[in-house]
């Protein structure tokens, strides 16, 4: 007579879950864990002949029985199936270790170029400008004498108006080459100030209020000179307000208002020094000092303003018991130089990319 | 205009330190340019008196001095000067002095003891003069320490002031306006008349009354010209930066900076009867003090006598007829001249004078007898003399006027932004010492004699915020109608293109826009350039026509500083003659960049390969999108004549691009080929407004087509004749392959296509991808002889 099915296959179960785990550890290959998977769940496999068997136990055995070889079959699977993952997880973790790159090899493709500083410079400009309602005005390098000089009440003889200062042309359609008095290289851009109120009242004639006027007008200039400090050409912005109530505190709240965020410096130091320019009256020259840096407590000259001069506003077709105005001047290369600490102006006009390329 | 501030402290002093004072004058419109001590920082140097100077033992340039310091005892001090001689006042540093850069010890010279060091001008820092000691007046007190002495704690203060304050010229003037803005007691020294002794006079005739409105002249007989000038005048003028020459040059030096009126001194005994203020006869020639002979232009204003011209009214005397050490008898010139006829003159000439640069500036025209009776007094004073009469000529009519300028209050208000009472206007009035009337709101102002600049308005607003203080003016935010600027969504600025390129790996530059005239020549075939008549130098001799030639410029520049790839672009001006202007010059704005080198910047993942035409041609492309270029084959006289382009735009010409002319890069040593393009900055502002096309939800067909073609076959004319023929459901046809070699006809090139086709309503069957392909085939065939590659 046989053993009760509990005493001797339990036995024989247990060491049979045993022996697939081992057998399918050993298994270092999908394929060969598949060969000994049928070795125990195959149509031939141990698990499968004792089911199989199950049938000729005795009736009350074969419920215990039939309930323990499934477990252990089950417990066979997730074995297996445990080990399927690791695997599958191991030749994964193989092909990512075969694709993995350097990191730290650069990128490829173009290198950024980079934005001249001035125009950089200028850039802000017009955006801190335009925050407060002004547009970009242009006007041209070759100028008439009469819009750089004559509506800008500069005095015939005034030196400016020299050889020793003013870029003049020849006339080439006469024999020797006459110099012409009647153009120049503007050396400045306030006869841009002219140009825009020319322009201005004539488009508004029609109205009995004319819109007030808030320009800006970047752009190069000319004079003669030329060392370390003084370029024979340099940039120059020129900004200009007309209205019915456009006073000279306005002019130092704008102005003030632009330097300190300009170089986002709240403390920035600005003062307004009484000057004299032709077109300007009262004239002032503005100095900043900064709080920091280098330069710190230093006054430094900046820019010119003043309230437009009657007669500049009359060359300009408004009537100045109506309206006033103020203009200033002021030079984004020196803006430049301050705000990025750059210390000779001839690098802007040298073309040298070791330069250029830092301001990217 | 520089002065030392103790001149300015005896005029009117207010209780202000030499700070305060220089920081009140800047903010007050006179800015003060410098501040420095008159001497140089130096301790322990007093007055000394050498009793005896023998020669060093044992060196042939020392001298052995026994020097007397008066308190301080009799020292033994070898010293290397060559005028050291017994007898001689000179300062002496002791032991222990400091002068810059050294301290005196105790020392053995060659064997000698030294105990001090007897000094030069140059030691203390008075001046560069170093060829031997600096002498003192004989009468100088022995031991009395030097910078008292010499006053050498005065600061000399130098003013940068601007053109409409030539009142300020004088340390009158800028005591008057120190006075005004503190309110500081004004002392000014007395001028009485000096009577005269004799009654010898010259005429004097106006025949420029408009030049010269107002003449005085004295003649004052025996004086001493050799008498030396007081310690305390030359002291004051050297300290103005005038060089003390001698007495009476000096007091009128003097009298000029103390008044601001220039003045003259003729010798009498080179003059012949009356003085004339005339304009030059024809070919009339002078030679000036300044040794330059000029033949004055007709609106300069000559004084003359009756036989020839003495000199250039306000400018310069000649020199024949100046004062020197002989001289016995003077006569004495103190006039105005109108600022009109001396501007300008004195620089035309090449040079400038302290007259010409007052004159030109406005001096005081009621100064003039005053300055002569100043005059005369010092000169009596040093060189003793016996003044005449003063004759003045005066034409009236032809001074300067100074009609009322009416100043409305309101209006005060209104351009200056703040409300200043009417009783602080008036006060700020009255401090000007403008006389002044009040008529209800206004204030009814004349202006002075001396001030030139108050004419309008505006001219007394800003002398109210002058003295008011801009600082005390407050600078709030200003208020303003708070409108929306228009925002044109088909429009960029150049800066937004700056990005753009930069993004594409282009650098920034700004070139000069005047160039060597060659590079208009190579780069843009100007042959007859716009020329400036006074370039500073001759490669910036003409203005640019086109950006190529500073671009090259720009490369050949970076070459030499060994950077090789050069990827730089510039916006900016090129000009031309164009009568339609009203400037007569066409100034239109262009973008340009150029390429050189590596199209690509080294890199170990793909090959190196140089920048050609077709990568230049992808970045134009690129900054244009949406907008389609069109290019034509051309010749440009910067280009290489099989490699330029001209671009279009709608049909319109806007530009160039190619590669430079081979030529050229021989002749500015180009190792590699460049690549440029130059385009109308204008044409690249517009930007036009995305337009929708419906997306189909039907799935799309790609079919390639490659067709063999004859090699002059230009891409774009088959492309445009591909689209023409194409139905409307292919969506894109797309270049993708360019063969020639093996398996084609050598003067063929097979061009590949992808064509992309797809309908918004259907799934296209395959029958309509074939049919389509046909039309394709058979439009190349028809218009270029086109074959399938097989």
């Amino acid at each position: 007579m046989r053993p009760p099915f509990f005493l001797t296959g339990m036995e024989n179960l247990e060491q049979l879950v045993t022996q697939a785990t081992a057998a399918f550890a050993a298994a270092t290959e999908l394929a060969r864990l598949e060969d000994v998977k049928a070795a125990y769940l195959g149509s031939q496999g141990s698990l499968t002949a004792l089911l199989k068997g199950l049938g000729k136990l005795p009736p009350e055995e074969r419920k215990s029985a039939g309930a323990a070889i499934n477990d252990a079959k089950s417990r066979i699977e997730a074995a297996l199936a445990a080990r399927r993952d690791d695997l599958k997880n191991a030749r994964l973790a193989a092909q990512l270790a075969s694709e993995s790159l350097d990191v730290t090899l650069p990128g490829r493709g173009q290198a950024r170029g980079s934005i001249h500083p001035v125009m950089r410079t200028l850039d802000r400009i017009e955006q801190l400008f335009r925050s407060i309602g002004f547009e970009v005005a242009d006007g041209p390098e070759i100028e008439t004498d009469w819009h750089n000089f004559t509506a800008l009440n500069t005095p015939e003889n005034h030196p400016a108006r020299s050889m020793h200062d003013t870029f003049y042309l020849l006339d080439t359609d006469e024999r020797g080459g006459r110099v012409r008095e009647d153009v120049l290289l503007r050396t400045h851009t306030s006869p841009v100030q002219i140009r825009t109120m020319l322009a201005h009242v004539e488009k508004y004639k029609h109205l009995e209020h004319m819109p007030e006027i808030r320009v800006i007008c970047p752009g190069r200039v000319y004079r003669v000179d030329s060392d370390a400090t003084h370029s024979p050409m340099f940039h120059q912005v020129e900004g200009l307000w007309v209205g019915e109530q456009v006073s000279f505190a306005d002019l130092k709240g704008v102005v003030a208002d632009f330097l300190r965020r300009f170089f986002e410096s709240d403390d920035l130091k600005v003062r307004f020094r009484p000057s004299f320019f032709p077109f300007t009256e009262p004239s002032a020259e503005i100095d900043v000092a900064f709080m920091h840096g280098a330069l710190e407590g230093r006054w430094l000259e900046i820019a010119g303003c003043g309230m437009v001069h009657p007669n500049v506003l009359r060359f300009g077709g408004i009537d100045p018991e109506k309206y006033t105005g103020f203009a200033f001047g002021m030079g984004p290369d020196r803006l430049t130089m301050l705000r990025y600490g750059i210390n000779d102006l001839r690098l802007f006009f040298d073309g040298d990319l070791r330069f250029l390329s830092q301001f990217q | 205009m520089q002065f030392p501030e103790s001149w300015l402290r005896a005029l009117v002093n207010p209780p202000l330190s030499t700070d305060e004072l220089c920081h009140l004058l800047t903010m007050a419109g006179l800015e003060v340019e410098e501040c420095r001590p008159a001497g140089a920082d130096f301790s322990n140097v007093v007055v000394a008196r050498i009793l005896s100077a023998e020669k060093h033992p044992d060196a042939d340039k020392l001298k052995l001095c026994s020097v007397d310091t008066g308190e301080h005892g009799i020292l033994q001090i070898v010293c290397g000067a060559p005028n050291a001689a017994a007898g001689l006042v000179v300062p002496c540093a002791l032991v222990g002095a400091k002068l810059p850069g050294i301290e005196i010890r105790k020392a053995k010279v060659r064997g000698v003891e030294s105990h001090g060091m007897l000094c030069s001008a140059r030691e203390l820092g008075l001046s560069e003069d170093h060829g031997g000691l600096l002498t003192l007046p004989a009468d100088a007190p022995i031991g009395r320490n030097v910078r008292e002495y010499l006053a050498l704690d005065d600061q000399l203060i130098t003013l940068k002031l601007t053109p409409n304050r030539a009142d300020c010229l004088s340390l009158t003037g800028i005591a008057r306006e120190v006075a005004a803005l503190t309110g500081a007691p004004l002392t000014l020294p007395a001028i009485e008349p000096v009577a005269a002794v004799h009654d010898e006079t010259r005429a004097v005739v106006l025949d420029a009354p408009a030049a010269c409105p107002r003449y005085c002249g004295r003649i004052v007989r025996g004086v001493n010209a050799k008498a030396p000038t007081p310690g305390w005048m030359k002291q004051r003028i050297e300290r103005c930066g005038v060089r003390a020459i001698s007495a009476l040059v000096d007091v009128t030096n003097y009298v000029m900076l103390e008044l601001g009126q220039p003045l003259h001194a003729f010798d009498d005994a080179q003059l012949a009867g009356a003085i004339h203020v005339r304009t030059p006869k024809a070919g009339e020639q002078l030679l000036l003090l300044n040794e330059q002979t000029v033949t004055p232009t007709a609106e300069t204003a000559l004084i003359a006598d009756e036989q020839k011209p003495l000199a250039m009214a306000g400018i310069m005397g000649g020199e024949h007829s100046g004062i020197n050490d002989a001289t016995t008898d003077l006569f004495l010139e103190s006039a105005f001249f109108a600022p009109d006829a001396i501007a300008g003159k004195a620089r035309a000439l090449g040079f400038s004078s302290d007259a010409s640069y007052r004159y030109e500036r406005g001096v005081d025209f009621e100064l003039q007898r005053r300055a002569i009776e100043r005059a005369t007094q010092l000169i009596i004073d040093i060189c003793g003399g016996r003044p005449g009469p003063v004759v003045e000529a005066v034409a009236t009519a032809h001074l300067p006027k100074r009609p009322p300028v009416r100043l409305r209050l309101p209006r005060v208000a209104r351009v200056l932004g703040i409300e200043l009472g009417h009783a602080q206007i008036e006060k700020l009035v009255a401090g000007m010492g403008f006389a002044y009337e009040r008529k209800g709101d206004d204030l009814v102002v004349t202006p002075p004699s001396h001030r030139f600049d108050i004419v309008i308005e505006e001219d007394l607003i800003e002398e109210i915020a002058r003295i008011h203080g801009y600082d005390n003016i407050p600078a709030p935010p200003p208020t303003a109608r708070c409108e929306m600027l228009p925002l044109p969504e088909a429009k960029r600025g150049a800066m937004a293109l700056r990005r753009l390129l930069a993004e594409r790996g282009f650098h920034e530059v700004v070139n000069y826009s005047f160039v060597e005239a060659g590079w208009e020549a190579d780069f843009a075939g100007n042959t007859s350039p716009v020329v400036l008549a006074n370039p500073i130098a001759s490669q910036m001799g003409v203005m640019r026509s086109s950006l190529i030639g500073g671009l090259v410029g720009t490369l050949v520049g970076n070459l030499k500083r060994q950077t090789s790839r050069v990827r730089v672009f510039e916006i900016g001006r090129c000009f031309s003659q164009d009568a339609a202007q009203d400037t007569g010059y066409r100034q239109p704005q262009r973008v340009a960049a150029l390429a050189a080198g590596p199209a690509l910047p080294e890199q170990w993942g793909t090959p190196s390969r140089a920048a050609d035409f077709y990568d230049l041609k992808g970045d134009l492309e690129a900054i244009f999108a949406p907008r389609r270029l069109a290019f034509e084959r051309t010749s440009h006289p910067a280009l290489h004549p099989g490699r330029s382009a001209r671009v279009l735009l709608d049909g319109q010409e806007i530009g160039v691009l190619g590669e430079i002319h081979p030529r050229w890069r021989q002749k500015y040593e180009l190792a590699e080929p460049a690549v440029v393009f130059e385009i109308e900055l204008a044409a690249l502002l517009q930007t036009p407004l995305p337009i929708y096309n419906e997306v189909s939800r039907f799935p799309a067909v790609v079919r390639d087509i490659a067709l063999v073609v004859p090699q002059q076959c230009e891409v774009a004319a088959l492309l445009a004749a591909l689209q023409s023929a194409a139905p409307g459901f292919v969506r894109e046809i797309q270049l993708f392959d360019v063969y020639q070699g093996k398996g084609i006809a050598a003067d063929c090139k097979s061009l590949a296509f992808r064509v992309a086709m797809q309908d918004t309503r259907r799934t296209l069957a395959d029958s309509d991808a074939d049919a389509a392909l046909a039309s394709l085939l058979a439009a190349a065939q028809a218009r270029f002889g086109a074959t399938l590659r097989s």
